[in-house]
């Protein structure tokens, strides 16, 4: 009947929705550059340069996009049940434990393909667990999984100080960090794969979690929509009054879906620590956790949009470091207010231009073929 | 000045590739009564919506009193004299009759002397259309046919001459609709002209003046009511003949298959919404609840179907107990036979955003005839769906399709698909053809009666009087959530209308 919005093809959904929402984005970014009298050209080069142009760049935007995969794929399958997981970021941080403690333990006697077997495991597991608590508080006493993973951040945040500065950390040693993983702990770096295409990674850390990531994505997919489980969340996070009706025990589902979220979340730790600095340092996650609810969004919470949405902000992160560093005058913080343009566009205001492109695709098509009359109803 | 309130000429509304008005001339007469008849999905209400401003046409042009209007949103139309009175009502729950009339018009920052003046002309409004209702009263205090009261008086209040009410008696009793006819009268007496929406064929005949047919986004006739009949207006609605009444044999109950005794069910807010109800369904026969909507008939389908906890009561199915105070759960409801179509099929029956065949498998997601272990298994619950698609007649058959995307009636045939064949023993159904197309609502309710000739045990919701008159063997009434009386499915509208308002057997108010 009369439906507010008009259908438009998957491709105009997909492709041409988010596109214009980038696009736009970087425009006013543009402005923001401009404002504090820098040429926004030479800024939007430079990212592009920095981001792509040189083997070792093209590394440092893959690693962080795993990263954002991770938490990217933990927020979306949340969102298929409806709820909304703000505690990537203390997942990952906690499941930093599931990462250094198979490490510490294995390093010196095992090859890495053994740890991190365990470290799979560990990483997922202390991330599950993270978030089990928040789910089960939502799903037996209707805390607001919102409220409640927010503070688990700030648990994770003083708990993983407190382990590392009094725990972790070697005596004698005056950093807040472990100490470092021998080659059993060490995940290899992923330098070959760009020479075949004739790039060199120089000493940027993309490496094996890449993989996993994709794994990940893929797997992802496969619970969401092609199994039973998958299912139950689908109808839990569409109408939780149709997976009453249905017979379907919601307090376990949400249990289950928060801790698939969190192992997700938990296994990002992965990259950082064993790929990268093969030791687990303060605050290492860096932000990756919120940065995951943007790529879900923009990924529409299938792993198809959420890979490239995470290769999107691996860019902006790894050619905003570049523009800091290009123009001084282009500070960090600048770099942020270009990021969370995006956000704003790609995610919080994606229906904005909806409706206009929907008006202008139908006068397109409706100039091409006559429109059929109302047949479905 | 013209005698023509308002004329639409060649109105044209898309949305996307959907044409939900084409080609749209219709003329008004001032003062009178013009019904709006057609199938769900017609384009009725997208038709209203952009007369209010809701919605702008693509193409046509719409005159006011002869003059030619851009009626770009609805405080233009309000200016040009339009008022609506929408189906589900727009009102301010906690506020009071004259704050929820005030509203919008409130006449400066500060409020005293608009409420000074709202409140003489509600007065006067009052009396001169007979349409009394406490200025100071709180709305969700009030009874839903004084709501519609207040509803029409905002719109008097703002001046309007020309009246639009979409679907006003659909949350009425057959007293209060007809109190509401009356209403309309009056105002019509006094000049104002009136555009009713409706399904309802009998509405019509009752009170418009002249009616036009919409199908499928066209007008396709427009007739003087006194020179139709209901069956040329069901035919031109639903482009083909239809069958009004359903033919069914007598019954033939068996054994008692479901037994409800002392049922009683408290809801959220601790308010006691089905008090100590007991009934029984023989296998063969269908018990149909009558009732005026949010009289506990939904609290006591849930608490069946174990969606919603019981306060106190029992529950037998086919001689085994369940533990509707407890225990009980939809799914093991559905595998011992208790197969339920749920009133709201929007956000209950059906999970829109899904496939259809995502759909058939809701609630029997356990099954494993669609699943391989822990996966689904997709090929076999798409072979399924298209097998139910042909059976029901499901429209499109395309079971890829998102379930959103199909109208009402073949919605609700998803829904009757999946529960019926799945050869329960009792089958519980509410609201079978709420906002189902008429050429719909004649296979639901044949189907419905299918399943009682194939000896299954069928209970009735439903707060279309027709409808459980002309399929139930039995009638129950419920108010205020109590049985307050059995009927047999031919005792008089009138006879189960005073029930359905509480005046009870003894011939007093069940209070």
């Amino acid at each position: 009947m009369s439906a507010p919005y008009a259908k438009l093809p998957g491709w105009v959904d997909y492709g041409v929705i988010p596109l214009v929402n980038l696009i736009v984005a970087f425009l006013v970014a543009g402005l923001v550059v401009l404002l504090v009298g820098q040429s926004p050209i030479r800024a939007a080069s430079l990212l592009i340069e920095g981001a792509f142009g040189y083997g070792e760049g093209i590394g440092f935007t893959l690693f962080y996009a795993t990263n954002f995969i991770f938490t990217g794929l933990a927020v979306a399958i949340a969102f298929h049940c409806g709820l909304f997981n703000i505690g990537g970021e203390g997942q990952a941080y906690v499941a930093g434990l599931g990462v250094v403690l198979p490490c510490l333990w294995l390093d010196a006697t095992m090859p890495w393909y053994v740890t991190i077997i365990a470290v799979v495991f560990g990483s997922s597991l202390m991330g599950a667990l993270w978030a089990l608590i928040p789910g089960y508080l939502q799903a037996k006493r209707g805390s607001h999984v919102v409220i409640t993973t927010i503070m688990f951040n700030f648990i994770a945040s003083s708990l993983m100080v407190y382990l590392l500065v009094d725990v972790l950390k070697p005596a004698g040693s005056m950093a807040p960090e472990t100490r470092t993983f021998l080659e059993g702990g060490q995940l290899p770096k992923l330098g070959w794969l760009m020479n075949i295409l004739g790039l060199d990674i120089g000493g940027a850390p993309f490496n094996l979690s890449f993989f996993i990531a994709l794994i990940a994505s893929f797997i992802v997919w496969v619970v969401v929509w092609r199994t039973r489980l998958g299912y139950q969340i689908r109808t839990m996070g569409f109408s939780p009054t149709a997976a009453r009706y249905a017979g379907m025990k919601e307090a376990r589902i949400i249990v289950i879906t928060m801790m698939i979220s969190g192992a997700l979340a938990g296994m990002m730790a992965i990259n950082p620590i064993m790929g990268d600095q093969h030791r687990m340092q303060l605050d290492f996650v860096g932000g990756a956790g919120f940065v995951g609810i943007a790529v879900a969004l923009m990924g529409r919470s299938h792993p198809v949009g959420i890979i490239p949405a995470a290769i999107l902000f691996g860019v902006l992160y790894q050619g905003g470091a570049e523009i800091s560093f290009e123009m001084p005058e282009i500070s960090r913080d600048m770099i942020v207010i270009i990021q969370g343009l995006v956000i704003l566009f790609a995610g919080a205001m994606e229906h904005m231009f909806r409706p206009a492109i929907a008006r202008l695709f139908t006068t397109l098509t409706a100039a091409s073929k006559p429109p059929q009359t109302a047949e479905t109803e | 000045m013209s005698d023509i309130a308002i004329e639409l000429k060649g109105i044209d509304k898309s949305f996307g590739p959907v044409r939900a008005n084409h080609d749209i001339n219709m003329a008004v007469r001032k003062g009178t009564i013009h019904g709006i008849i057609g199938e769900n999905g017609a384009g009725k209400s997208t038709l209203m919506s952009i007369l209010y401003g809701f919605y702008k046409a693509d193409d046509g042009d719409i005159f006011v009193d002869g003059r030619k209007v851009e009626i770009t949103s609805s405080s233009v139309a309000i200016d040009l004299g339009i008022g609506m009175v929408h189906q589900h009502f727009m009102l301010v729950e906690n506020f009071s009759v004259l704050e929820n009339v005030m509203l919008g018009a409130e006449e400066g920052q500060i409020l005293n002397a608009g409420i000074q003046n709202a409140r003489a002309d509600l007065k006067r409004l009052e009396t001169d259309y007979g349409l009394d209702v406490d200025p100071d009263a709180i709305i969700e205090e009030l009874p839903v046919g004084i709501q519609q009261r207040v509803e029409i008086l905002k719109a008097l209040y703002r001046r309007a001459e020309i009246l639009i009410l979409d679907e006003p008696t659909g949350v009425l009793t057959p007293a209060e609709a007809d109190h509401l006819f009356r209403i309309l009268r009056q105002l019509k007496d006094q000049g104002k002209t009136i555009i009713l929406i409706t399904h309802k064929l009998r509405e019509i005949m009752a009170i418009t003046d002249e009616v036009s047919v919409m199908r499928r986004g066209e007008m396709v006739a427009t007739r003087t009511t006194s020179e139709t009949s209901v069956e040329e207006l069901a035919e031109l609605m639903v482009g083909r003949r239809v069958l009004l009444r359903v033919e069914k044999g007598a019954a033939n109950p068996g054994e008692v298959m479901l037994s409800v005794e002392n049922l009683s069910v408290r809801d959220s807010r601790g308010v006691d919404m089905v008090k100590n109800v007991s009934l029984d369904v023989r296998a063969g026969e269908i018990v149909g609840i009558a009732g005026v909507a949010g009289n506990g008939q939904s609290e006591l389908l849930q608490a069946i179907s174990g969606i919603r906890r019981a306060k106190t009561g029992r529950v037998i199915l086919d001689g085994e107990p369940i533990h509707v105070t407890g225990e009980a759960d939809p799914n093991s409801l559905r595998h011992r036979g208790l197969a339920h179509v749920p009133e709201d099929r929007h956000h209950m029956g059906l999970v829109l955003a899904f496939e259809e065949a995502e759909n058939t498998i809701l609630g029997y997601h356990d099954d494993p005839k669609y699943l391989n272990g822990i996966f689904l298994n997709i090929d076999a619950i798409r072979a399924d769906a298209a097998e139910k698609c042909e059976l029901y007649d499901i429209r499109p058959p395309n079971v890829r399709l998102k379930t959103a995307n199909f109208s009402g009636g073949n919605q609700q045939k998803i829904v009757l698909a999946r529960e019926m064949e799945r050869d329960p023993k009792v089958i519980i159904i509410g609201q079978p053809t709420r906002g189902v197309d008429v050429g719909a609502i004649e296979f639901i309710h044949k189907r419905i009666i299918e399943m009682r000739d194939a000896g299954k045990a069928v209970l009735l919701v439903s707060v279309e009087l027709d409808e459980i008159r002309s399929l139930s063997d039995r009638v129950l009434v419920m108010f205020d959530g109590k049985i307050v009386g059995e009927r047999s499915p031919d005792a008089s509208e009138g006879e189960l209308g005073l029930l359905m308002a509480g005046i009870s057997d003894q011939g007093e108010a069940a209070q």
